[in-house]
């Protein structure tokens, strides 16, 4: 039984991936390329150690963005937010790390918490609007990221709340006192973030809070029918309303890591695009918080290793379209899967009509 | 007289419903042949067959004597067969010419449709069988019986010798019943065949030639009406047990569950849905609330769980103000609720049983503990309601949607009341659900009233209203019109109050 499950929880992203190997190969055959040989560059360059540090890095930061995802869309909410709410909160935290003088214990708690309150306001507004106004998140969301961008390029110019370095042209934050720098673990010659730990204690509260809480089940509950949540007495618009907020925090950590362990500071090189990888992670893994991390890790370790084709003659785009080709793959088979599931069930209640019931009942209260 | 349907060794196997296996049917032309079956017995599946949108595994269908093959509905119409459906498939904002052609429209030089040899042909239609329709009125302005002889026009536009109609009264008050019955025995006269499918033994004892029953995917027996009674047809259905009858009178207790004074409610446009209300629910009394669909009662059940708030008046449930209390305390404060429209307010449908056991009970005990939820406590009871209210399934993980209807309400029926509510609220609780379950739930709600639970039984069933209620209040159009005792009210006095007549 439970060995049936994990495969049927497993096979529709393996597939997903199988497909968009198979695409891939193809693609590259026509550009006379070796499929094999190209999987086995990118496989042994990702695997290299001194690769392996930064993408586990990297993971931190797209598995938090991934978990922002996966509870919005528990609650049916596209976050696409996670952009404009990450940069403003990495942003705000990052001016109070660099502002204040605590000691550690208080300094790195002071910056993480700043990070997760302002992304939690700042998806709020699209919590509010949608709620409130029946405004769909996805198109507040998106100018609210481009809101973002702007009191950010306006607050980090010099005499505001942005300081240019001596020898270079990037605007960036005061630098964080030392107290705030979050130390990092050696390993394969990297330096590995300790917040990673972070990330971890993010997942195992996801999981345990929406399987094991009142809470969760009125979150899950309202996502899966807001009418049915509201007739058995949960305050619905608020549950939406709380739940965008808490995937707002979230997506506030996702750049906190490299900011506590490496640049110390918020500057204009810290990427975008983290709301579309989240969105597709949180796809891929199902929202479950291991697959979320198994996703993110691929995904790291993909973009990672990317670079290495160029060198050997092959256009680096093939990795970006093996990713799109898994996401699309990932939500046919899902489908694929969801309906077989759903026509084995039925074929099970469709026989437990017929036959007489008690037997299997009392046989599945025992398993 | 000539088999213009022979169904022969039907077997159909289809996941989810029972199978249909060994059917055999056979229709005389210009009978009124009714098929009748608990919900999943197979009659769905069999109509599919015959109107071509689902394909037999094996076995035959002749029309007028010969072999069809039915493969889509197009192939069931060119042979003469049309399907009225339960629910309208109509457009509220044309005319009932526009509908009935449409889809069919008769064309001059191939582009412009022919009103006026449309208007001849329909009117004719309506002349030679008496359907009493006007093709130029518009459809959002006609009530549901005369949409149902649209539907049938259509389906005789078409050319249809052969008529389905499938569960067709369950949408009428009894006045439309009988029209809708004068309709169809005209149609007859005229050397129509029709194939009535239903539940409801007292119709098709007053309106069949002939009746096929069907239980568990298979005709069991074939009977004419006069031979037979409802309570023998009641058996063939179900093999054995029949609804509970009418519970002895008990006296109601003086504590009021329900208060409900000078309660007025309006919709988001305005326009006012319920005025001045007064409704009273002692403990321990079924208080029934017959009404036509749409009169107002949905809003009722909302202003009493809290869901709505009202515009002006009091209501009290179980001695909290649902305008000043939550939904949440209302319903931890000992009310249950059967909500209406079950698929969308009282269950999750992708959710395990198990779950949804815990859905309406997550914030009190045992369901929950402080903050945590208690699994292994909703898994024993779903077990509970599985057993005591026969609910059929194959374990409490699968989900809820892969249960049939009925089941789906036992299932609610026995979460509602797993908590010696004070008062319950059932909505329409064995709409669309078969003659055991019927008797199931009935039996628990008779049961909760002598526990000293005040009931509100919201129906358009008159036979349920008259088995279970202690009292009847009527509404129509928003109002409360009137209390009926049903000991001294016939069915036909009530039909007549639903549509409003006695204001």
């Amino acid at each position: 039984m439970k060995a049936k499950k994990i495969f049927w929880t497993l096979i529709a992203p393996v597939a997903a991936i199988v497909i968009s190997f198979i695409f891939v190969s193809i693609i590259l055959l026509f550009k006379h390329a070796n499929p094999f040989s190209t999987f086995q560059l990118i496989f042994s360059y990702g695997f290299q150690p001194g690769n392996i540090v930064a993408e586990l890095n990297q993971t931190i930061a797209y598995y938090l963005a991934g978990i922002a995802a996966a509870i919005g869309f528990k609650m049916l909410l596209f976050n696409i937010g996670i952009d404009g709410q990450y940069r403003l909160a990495i942003f705000f935290a990052a001016v109070v790390g660099g502002s204040t003088h605590l000691p550690s214990f208080l300094e790195i708690p002071l910056i993480v918490i700043t990070a997760m309150v302002v992304g939690a306001a700042w998806a709020s507004i699209a919590g509010y609007l949608k709620v409130k106004k029946n405004i769909s998140e996805v198109i507040s969301n998106i100018m609210l990221n481009a809101i973002a961008s702007g009191i950010i390029i306006y607050l980090l110019q010099p005499g505001r709340l942005g300081t240019k370095g001596p020898h270079s042209d990037n605007l960036a934050t005061p630098t964080i006192p030392k107290s705030g720098w979050m130390p990092t673990i050696s390993m394969f010659g990297g330096q590995l973030y300790t917040f990673g730990i972070v990330a971890i204690a993010v997942g195992v509260i996801y999981w345990i809070i929406l399987n094991k809480t009142v809470f969760g089940f009125n979150l899950r509950a309202t996502g899966l029918s807001f009418r049915a949540a509201r007739a058995s007495g949960v305050n619905a618009p608020r549950m939406v309303f709380i739940t965008m907020a808490i995937s707002g925090a979230i997506a506030g950590l996702t750049g906190v890591g490299e900011c506590l362990s490496e640049t110390h500071n918020y500057s204009l090189a810290f990427p975008e695009g983290y709301a579309l990888t989240g969105l597709a992670l949180a796809l891929l893994g199902r929202n479950n918080p291991i697959g979320v991390a198994f996703a993110a890790f691929f995904w790291a370790f993909l973009e990672r290793a990317a670079p290495i084709l160029d060198l050997n003659g092959i256009p680096n785009e093939i990795v970006l379209m093996m990713e799109g080709t898994i996401i699309l793959a990932t939500v046919a088979s899902y489908e694929v899967v969801k309906r077989i599931n759903k026509r084995q069930q039925q074929k099970l209640v469709g026989s437990a009509q017929i036959t007489n019931v008690e037997s299997k009942v009392t046989k599945e209260s025992a398993v | 007289m000539s088999k213009v349907i022979e169904l022969k060794d039907i077997e159909k196997k289809y996941p989810g419903v029972v199978a249909n296996h060994g059917v055999n049917v056979s229709v005389e032309k210009g009978t009124i042949h009714a098929i009748i079956g608990e919900n999943g017995a197979g009659k769905s599946t069999l109509m599919k067959i015959l109107y071509g949108m689902v394909k037999p595994d094996s076995g035959t269908i002749s029309i007028n004597g010969e072999v069809a093959k039915i493969k889509s509905p197009q192939d069931a119409i060119a042979l003469g067969v049309g399907m009225v459906h339960q629910h309208f498939m109509l457009a509220d904002n044309a005319s009932v010419l526009e509908n009935i052609i449409l889809g069919s429209e008769p064309t001059n030089f191939g582009a412009v449709i022919d009103f006026k040899k449309a208007k001849e042909k329909i009117l004719s239609i309506v002349d030679n069988y008496g359907l009493q329709i006007d093709p130029d009125a518009t459809l959002g302005d006609l009530g549901v019986g005369v949409r149902q002889r649209v539907e049938i026009a259509k389906v005789l536009y078409r050319g249809a010798q052969i008529l389905i109609l499938d569960e067709p009264t369950a949408v009428l008050v009894p006045q439309e019943v009988e029209d809708l019955f004068k309709n169809l025995k005209e149609l007859t006269r005229n050397g129509l065949t029709i194939i009535f499918i239903s539940h409801k033994l007292d119709e098709v004892l007053n309106i069949a030639d002939e009746i096929t029953v069907m239980r568990q995917g298979t005709t069991v027996t074939r009977v004419l009406p006069k031979d037979t009674n409802k309570k023998q047809l009641a058996e063939y259905m179900i093999g054995g047990a029949l609804p509970t009858p009418r519970p002895a009178d008990t006296k109601p207790l003086p504590e009021k569950v329900l208060e409900m004074k000078n309660v007025f409610w309006n919709d988001r446009t305005g326009r006012e849905v319920l005025h001045d209300v007064n409704l009273d629910i002692h403990a321990g009394e079924i208080v029934g609330l017959a009404g036509v669909e749409g009169n107002g009662q949905s809003e009722l059940v909302e202003l009493i769980m809290g869901l709505v708030k009202p515009a002006s008046g009091f209501v009290s449930t179980v001695g909290l103000d649902t305008a000043k209390n939550t939904t949440r305390k209302i319903r931890d404060n000992g009310t249950g609720y059967i909500p209406q429209d079950r698929q969308r307010d009282g269950l999750l449908m992708s959710a395990s049983l198990w779950e949804n056991r815990i859905l309406g009970h997550q914030e009190t005990e045992p369901m929950s503990k402080g903050l945590w939820l208690n699994k292994k406590a909703a898994q024993n009871d779903s077990q509970r309601i599985v057993k005591e209210f026969d609910v059929r399934t194959p374990s409490i993980s699968v989900h809820a949607s892969a249960l049939s209807g009925g089941n789906q309400q036992k299932f609610i029926v026995g979460r509602e009341m797993s908590s010696e509510a004070k008062m319950i609220i059932a909505a329409q609780p064995t709409r669309g659900v078969d003659v055991g379950a019927q008797a199931i739930i009935w039996d628990h709600l008779i049961e909760a009233r002598l526990k000293g639970a005040g009931v509100l039984l919201v129906s358009a069933d008159l036979d349920e209203l008259f088995q279970l209620s202690d009292r009847i209040a009527v509404i129509f159009s928003g109002q409360i019109v009137g209390f009926l005792d049903p000991r001294n009210t016939t069915p036909e006095e009530l039909g007549l109050a639903m549509t409003g007549a006695n204001k």
